[in-house]
């Protein structure tokens, strides 16, 4: 995606009341072409309202909605240039997979011959190909949403929404899917804006991601970015599996942070943080990003030490609890401090979890660059 | 224990079902029976009936001055229906679109006339449109006062308000079945309607579609089974009214069911009302066997 992309959608101020509750609050954004887009949120974020307000199905309480720079108050849904694939797909149950797909074009008045090449390069373009007189009973979940996709796509929308498109799908074919919308948004160049709780889906697949929370917009970043760099504890929580410490700051200078944490004791870091001194902080710490090791082992310890502000952090506790996921173990780890903490640790080797164990003595370290301190 | 299938577990099946059949039995089937056996006889003697497995009864019922009236039957409850329909689904369509707040009470109004007996909803019907009715009177008011702003421009005053006839015709027994049967028509109609998944209604607009095309091909493709069982159940009694006909209608207006009672009471000639009634059921079998048909055909495709 060029920096010079134009927005093709313009979110402005725009606030959702259904009574007095607001379910989307003065949120501003913009979506650019030909971006991969997604609104990541737990249920009752807005998420879906925002969708929905993009598609015309919902009005604006306040503020303004600009598709391709026209504004869109007004207008209603079937006159947007955008398309919407449904979480329930929304295949019409009474037609055929080709009169489904053609149902739009058929409205926009496209004659019998390009109609039908239209839905036969739709169908082949999400894999359907001779389904074309399949009634939507004789299919599966995941072709049903083949053909709703197929249906938007045809269409030729400036943008395609799609309204939580793997929720109902299992975790394998998701996993597919998660993959082909991908690789189908990079073929047809149309902006796609998907809405999702699931954060692995919006991870995988968009290229900006704005996490909602309470309605409001918590961070818009790409996905790496969102999760090395949370800009507040929700996001942090949120996005990915996380330790987080209430502390204070006690060292802020350029090139070095410490935060004294209850429980937990003192976090250096190897950079400043720009907060007030002696503020209240939060420090984020992912579970992978700590290195588990028996007490006394490991040349990196050396260099750490409790009050080291360079090199590693070290913390040392006992294992409390353990759950083995296959590809890594989680350990719960109760610090001498009091603190639990949550360690992951990839099952390198085939007997790499018989390694620790309940009760267990260990120390941990992670580098200094690792934690994330949150002001809020 | 399970009772979903009854055939491997027939004394449980036999204890719960046994009283209602037998009910059925003794006090619908078998009077049926008797009626349909009377059918087929000839009277008697003032209280006696013998059955002599004469055909006469239905020969006589298919004169043509009894045909006429069932055709005319028909026709009226087929009008009945329609108007139901067309007032009935935009009632439907209301209620199922309605806030959940208002639902419940939408739906109340809807099924409320259920609560008042039907012979005492009619009189208030007829009260309503009698030559001194309501109606009379507010069309009357409005006469008066459009005489009245006639004067005011210089005109004369226009003829004393003579009152329209609105009852016993044609016109006070559609009404009146439609009255009565409007519920029958909403309640299949929104019981549809509901089921319906709005988000087939939203992806139809979404491409391009506007409400009335959506309507035509989305919605009442997809309601049709409600639709088709709101007509049955309008139909189906409609064809068979006694009550509204005969306190609403003038004697140009009688339906089939006050053709038969006339046969059970004024002329005593039961095998004869027998013979009637029962072609009114041979044409409600031959409706719910259409229906029952067109039931069965999704599930062959």
């Amino acid at each position: 995606m060029p920096d010079t992309a134009q927005p093709i959608i313009q979110i402005r101020n725009v606030t959702k009341r259904f009574g007095k509750v607001a379910a989307v609050d003065n949120v501003s954004l913009d979506i650019l072409a030909g971006e991969f887009f997604c609104l990541l949120g737990p249920s009752g974020c807005g998420k879906t309202t925002l969708l929905r307000m993009i598609a015309g199905f919902e009005l604006p309480t306040e503020g303004q909605i600009l598709i391709d720079g026209q504004d869109m108050a007004g207008i209603p849904p079937n006159r947007r240039p955008v398309n919407m694939v449904f979480q329930s797909y929304a295949v019409f149950p009474h037609m055929s997979v080709a009169d489904n797909v053609g149902y739009g074009l058929k409205i926009a008045g496209v004659g019998r011959a390009e109609r039908d090449e239209r839905v036969r390069e739709a169908l082949s373009l999400v894999s359907l190909g001779g389904f074309e007189d399949r009634k939507p009973d004789q299919m599966s979940g995941g072709q049903r949403q083949r053909v709703a996709l197929a249906r938007s796509l045809v269409m030729r929308p400036k943008v395609l929404l799609l309204d939580e498109p793997l929720s109902a799908l299992d975790a394998k074919l998701r996993a597919q899917m998660q993959f082909e919308l991908s690789e189908l948004q990079d073929k047809v160049g149309i902006t796609f804006v998907t809405v999702t709780h699931d954060q692995d889906e919006a991870l995988s697949m968009a290229s900006r991601v704005a996490v909602m929370n309470k309605g409001e917009v918590a961070q818009l970043a790409p996905p790496s970015d969102l999760y090395e760099f949370p800009s507040n504890r929700f996001v942090a929580d949120f996005v990915g599996s996380v330790n987080i410490f209430e502390g204070k700051l006690i060292l802020d200078e350029p090139g070095r942070a410490a935060v004294d944490c209850p429980g937990m004791g003192k976090i250096f870091l190897n950079h400043g943080v720009t907060g007030p001194h002696g503020a209240d902080v939060w420090v984020a710490l992912r579970p992978e990003k700590i290195y588990l090791h028996v007490p006394g082992e490991g040349k990196a310890i050396r260099a750490a030490g409790q009050d080291a502000p360079e090199g590693y952090n070290l913390a040392r506790g006992q294992i409390k609890g353990m759950s083995y996921l296959g590809d890594i173990t989680l350990y719960e780890i109760k610090l001498d401090g009091g603190a639990m903490i949550r360690v992951s640790r990839p099952n390198l080797s085939r007997r790499d979890q018989e390694h620790f164990t309940w009760d267990d003595r260990v120390s941990m370290h992670w580098r200094a660059d690792s934690p994330v301190v949150l002001l809020n | 224990m399970s009772l979903e299938n009854w055939q491997e577990h027939k004394r449980p099946f036999a204890a719960i079902a046994g009283a209602p059949l037998t009910w059925l039995l003794v006090f619908f089937l078998v009077p049926m029976a008797i009626v349909w056996l009377y059918s087929f006889g000839q009277n008697a003697g003032p209280a006696d009936i013998a059955i002599t497995g004469t055909l006469d009864n239905y020969k006589r019922a298919t004169e043509w001055l009894y045909l006429s009236i069932f055709f005319k039957s028909l026709a009226v409850a087929a009008l009945v229906t329609l108007i139901c329909l067309i007032v009935g689904f935009p009632v439907a369509m209301a209620i199922t679109f309605a806030s959940d707040k208002w639902r419940p009470w939408l739906l109340l109004g809807v099924m409320l006339p259920f609560w008042t007996n039907l012979l005492i909803r009619t009189y208030a019907l007829m009260m309503v449109l009698g030559g001194n009715g309501y109606a009379n009177k507010a069309l009357g008011a409005l006469w008066g006062g459009a005489s009245w702003l006639r004067t005011l421009v210089g005109l004369q005053l226009l003829d004393a308000w003579s009152p329209v006839q609105l009852l016993y015709n044609n016109f006070a027994v559609v009404l009146g079945l439609v009255y009565v049967h409007l519920p029958f028509m909403v309640l299949p109609l929104y019981s549809a309607l509901d089921r319906l998944d709005r988000s087939l209604i939203e992806a139809s607009l979404d491409l391009g579609a506007g409400h009335l095309r959506t309507l035509w091909t989305i919605v009442m493709p997809l309601a049709a089974p409600g639709i088709f069982a709101g007509i049955m159940i309008t139909l189906i009694p409609a064809l068979g009214a006694y009550l509204t006909p005969d306190l609403m209608g003038g004697t140009e207006s009688q339906m089939i069911a006050n053709v038969i009672e006339r046969q059970f009471k004024r002329a005593n000639d039961w095998p004869f009302g027998a013979a009637l009634s029962f072609l009114l059921i041979y044409a409600m079998f031959i409706l719910i066997a259409l229906q029952s048909l067109r039931g069965r055909k999704p599930a062959e495709a």
